[in-house]
């Protein structure tokens, strides 16, 4: 056990923890943040993804000890219900979620994209998000959603 | 559905003294004696189920105007909740806002079936809108003596009853009956998805829907997009330990020695729970129950051979005896018209065991407090998954309450629920919550399957080039081996599997064509393993319609070639009374852009070839049409699907955004499955056990996908989350023809074989 301090979401949070947790458990669990989903535990499906420092990572395969005093995002650092991010605003305009627990890693490699290339094509769109795997077949709206988000963010 | 918002607790602290399924809180002891446990399985007159002949069991009307409208079905990703409560809204005439639905509960909720076949607004919509239609009338009762008027000059807008000449005479359905039960009964009869609720009372025609036939959006949808909604994997009970299985080779093989030294180095064990052949393992923190399962050190009494080999398998599904025989048509003299002579034709089509692959793997919680049970889980019909774990324990069904909470979809696969039983069996080891979530390795290797199947068909075509006669047979294990039945972890104590599973139906095997000498037919062959495999069975969307309608449309196909008539107008040459069926044929076709020519097309000259091809079903009274546009890479053997439009006529549309999207899911899932799903085994197992080894389509290989809907207001409405699926392999199997001039009659289409199909040509002709 160990003493880790995470930032996320903005927020400095300590964490009681063994070290070599993997940091979705630790913010699923101990920082009852939910947006990050466990999909495969094996970096296949994206469903655990989180930015940290600026870059998408699979939550799943990363020990929590890694990211101390990184900046961490996970899903609710985006928005929320209230006051959700343009990303998540055309994602629901677009209904583009069926089942949803593959949208977390959708969203959060969205957001990574349109942050680097805030106007992408959309076979840019598919290039960046192939890795991520969507069950329920919503692969069409979710190109429709980012480029409604791009076009509103721009 | 937000399982966060819907204990019981919390509805009785929000409401007062509403107490909804009140029968449940002192029934116990009343009636207890009268019913004995397991003997009655109908919700009247048994405590057990909540009683379908109170208008309570349905409908609550809370002060501020809402109405909660209580179901026991569940929403799996589809989209059911935003749709049942449209149709609750439009019967009640209130705003859609003010309906909330409860969903799923066992405890709360009358028992109307498993969520499954695309059957939830065919038959639970019906009986909502009937409990609703109720619920009006009493109303308008209410009011009818507050207002002083008669209730039939009472009209109802936006849940405020008013006098018709008077409207200043008003009164709102919040103030009538707010916080306070109906106590009414209503009549009921049949059980779960054949229950005919309040037959007598006149619902609303279809010409003043107001919000049904409206592209409402998703309720649920925000939440799942913010991380604010909880998921099966996200409920969380006080004092929650966290449980892991330690799978065994095969479900029976018996744990010879575990050695619990083994994993004393790991901070958080909590317990190691052996019970029969099942192992798992409890700790304080999941990251220490992951590590404990993994690291236990376990020696199995490992049997030689696992499983059957895949040749094994499919050289017994080919000869073995059938246990039960199905027909969905069989007319005129089959036989004796195929002995004639004329132009003859045979074929045989081989379907792979595929998964659901559920991208959440299996989760839920169990908290077992001596005879007393509460399950958190995503289960299809949570009161099998009662009655299965009240069976385990033995213990009355009343003493186990399941709270469905939405889990990832699922497609069939809970109709078994596993995770359930993996989860009580722990929680009783250790008097404590228990949340099991399983591996993604668990999922692809031990999660329930949809069966392999072989199709062989037999035709004879007269001389003005129509099917005379049609022979067509489905040999298939059964679909629902794991529904129902006991789990893994039951089994895995000592319980015997009694059921056989369902037969794998007949549908989808041409019995919508007019056909003189017709015969559609299925064979049930038993499973050969008798320990539950891994290879157990579970529906799997559409249950075998896709692997039928593969083989008995890509015939059709293969038939049309052989005359030289299109495909399109051959179909409709066997159509010419259906006249539903065609229009939906034909609606496809158009949008397409379909041109009138045989398959296959004119050879290409280079590299790529394209190609179009038609396919049609009918399932449950749903009609769908798709055609698929495809590209084949002669050199590699790639298919890419780059468009499939399909033309979908299922009655009455409810919410026409919600089903687009289903169609697009349909598509999706159908390409994947039909171009890259296969389950791979051998005699140590499965060996698809991630999404390395069972891939399925991603981002960049999507097709575009166009939907034609055929809005049918005047009929009811029937099934839209699965139909779709069925007649995309078909659709392909016969774009790749018309592209390339070869036939594949075995799924998926690889690479290798479209390779391999290129080398053997001329093969594409199914002439007897």
């Amino acid at each position: 056990m160990a003493n880790i301090s995470l930032k996320v979401n903005g927020q400095s949070r300590m964490v009681a923890t063994d070290p070599t947790t993997p940091l979705l458990y630790v913010l699923r669990n101990d920082l009852d943040l939910h947006g990050p989903r466990f999909g495969c535990g094996v970096a296949q499906c994206g469903a655990c993804t989180v930015i940290v420092d600026g870059a998408a990572v699979r939550s799943c395969v990363t020990p929590v000890r890694t990211v101390e005093n990184k900046a961490i995002t996970t899903l609710e650092g985006l928005g929320g219900v209230a006051k959700p991010h343009a990303l998540q605003a055309a994602f629901i305009a677009e209904q583009a979620a069926q089942c949803g627990y593959c949208m977390n890693g959708i969203l959060m490699n969205a957001k990574v994209l349109l942050d680097h290339n805030p106007h992408p094509t959309v076979d840019e769109i598919k290039a960046a998000l192939d890795p991520i795997l969507c069950r329920c077949g919503s692969h069409l709206r979710v190109i429709r959603a980012i480029q409604r988000a791009a076009s509103q963010l721009a | 559905m937000d399982a966060k918002t819907l204990s019981r607790r919390e509805l009785l602290q929000n409401t007062g003294a509403l107490v909804v399924g009140f029968n449940l809180m002192g029934w116990v002891n009343q009636t207890e004696a009268q019913v004995p446990d397991g003997a009655a399985s109908s919700p009247y007159d048994n405590p057990d189920y909540l009683d379908p002949t109170l208008l309570d069991s349905w409908l609550a009307v809370m002060p501020d105007g809402h109405i909660t409208v209580y179901t026991g079905k569940v929403d799996l990703g589809t989209g059911v909740e935003t749709a049942l409560a449209q149709i609750a809204a439009d019967e009640l005439d209130v705003p859609f806002e003010r309906i909330h639905m409860a969903m799923g509960d066992t405890a709360k909720t009358v028992d109307q079936g498993r969520t499954a076949g695309s059957q939830t607004l065919m038959r639970a919509g019906p009986q909502l809108r009937q409990a609703a239609a109720s619920g009006r009338q009493q109303l308008l009762k209410l009011a009818a003596a507050q207002l002083a008027s008669p209730a039939e000059m009472l009209a109802v807008r936006d849940g405020v009853v008013s006098v018709a000449n008077d409207p200043a005479k008003k009164v709102a359905y919040g103030d009538l009956l707010g916080g306070k039960r109906f106590n009414v009964t209503v009549s009921a009869k049949g059980l779960q998805w054949a229950m005919v609720v309040a037959p007598e009372v006149p619902p609303k025609s279809y010409k003043d829907y107001k919000v049904v036939g409206q592209s409402i959006p998703r309720v649920e949808l925000p939440k799942k997009l913010t991380g604010e909604f909880t998921y099966t994997p996200d409920v969380r009970v006080p004092g929650m330990l966290h449980g892991r299985v330690v799978r065994p080779a095969t479900v029976l093989s018996k744990p010879v020695s575990v050695d619990e030294a083994s994993i004393r180095h790991i901070a958080g064990v909590v317990k190691v729970v052996r019970e029969g052949s099942f192992v798992g393992v409890v700790a304080q923190t999941e990251w220490a129950a992951i590590q404990a399962a993994k690291a236990l050190k376990v020696t199995w009494a490992e049997p030689a051979k696992k499983l059957q080999t895949p040749e094994e398998v499919t050289e017994y599904l080919k000869t073995a005896k059938s246990s039960r025989d199905l027909k969905s048509v069989d007319k005129g003299n089959v036989d004796g018209a195929l002995a004639q002579s004329g132009k003859k034709f045979e074929a045989a089509y081989d379907w792979p065991f595929q998964m659901h692959g559920m991208m959440g793997p299996s989760c839920a919680v169990a908290d077992v407090r001596g005879d007393k049970v509460t399950v958190w889980t995503g289960a299809q019909g949570p009161f099998t998954t009662r009655d299965r774990i009240a069976a385990m324990l033995k213990v009355p069904k009343r003493n186990v309450s399941i709270i469905f909470a939405e889990g990832s979809g699922c497609y069939g696969r809970l109709t078994a629920d596993d995770a359930a039983e993996d989860a009580v069996l722990l929680s009783r080891a250790v008097a404590k919550p228990v949340r099991v979530q399983w591996t993604r390795e668990d999922e692809h290797v031990w999660s329930p399957k949809g069966p392999q199947q072989r199709m062989t068909a037999r035709a004879a075509v007269n001389d003005q080039g129509k099917i005379v006669a049609w022979d067509y047979l489905d040999r298939g294990f059964p679909w629902s081996e794991a529904q129902g039945t006991p789990q893994l972890a039951e089994r895995q104590i000592g319980a015997k599997t009694e059921l056989l599973g369902n037969p794998n139906g007949v549908g989808g095997g041409g019995e919508y064509y007019e056909i003189e000498h017709h015969r559609v037919a299925g064979a049930v062959i038993a499973w050969p393993q008798d320990d539950p495999s891994p290879l157990r069975t579970c529906a799997l969307r559409s249950p075998g319609e896709p692997a039928r309608n593969f083989g008995s449309e890509c015939f059709l196909d293969e038939i049309a070639a052989d005359l030289g008539v299109d495909p399109v107008q051959f179909r409709l040459r066997h159509l010419t009374s259906s006249k539903r069926i065609s229009e939906t044929l034909v609606a496809a076709a158009q949008k397409s852009g379909w041109r009138e020519r045989p398959s296959p097309a004119p050879p290409s000259k280079g590299a790529k070839a394209s190609g179009r091809g038609v396919a049609l079903s009918v399932r449950n009274g749903t009609i769908i049409a798709a055609v698929a546009e495809v590209e084949v890479d002669k050199i590699t053997g790639k298919v890419v699907v780059q468009k499939v439009t399909v033309a979908h006529d299922c009655g009455l549309i409810v919410n026409p955004d919600g089903l687009r999207f289903q169609i697009d899911g349909n598509v999706i899932q159908g390409v994947s499955r039909a171009l890259l799903e296969e389950v791979k085994f051998d005699a140590s197992g499965v060996q698809s056990q991630n999404w390395a080894t069972y891939p399925v389509l991603r981002f960049r290989e999507i097709p575009e996908v166009e939907a034609v809907l055929i809005n049918r207001p005047e009929l009811p409405p029937t099934g839209g989350a699965e139909p779709a699926i069925i007649v995309i392999p078909a659709a392909i199997g016969n774009a790749i023809f018309d592209a390339v001039g070869v036939r594949l009659r075995q799924v998926p289409f690889t690479p290798e074989r479209v390779l391999a199909a290129l080398k053997s040509k001329p093969s594409g002709t199914a002439r007897a």
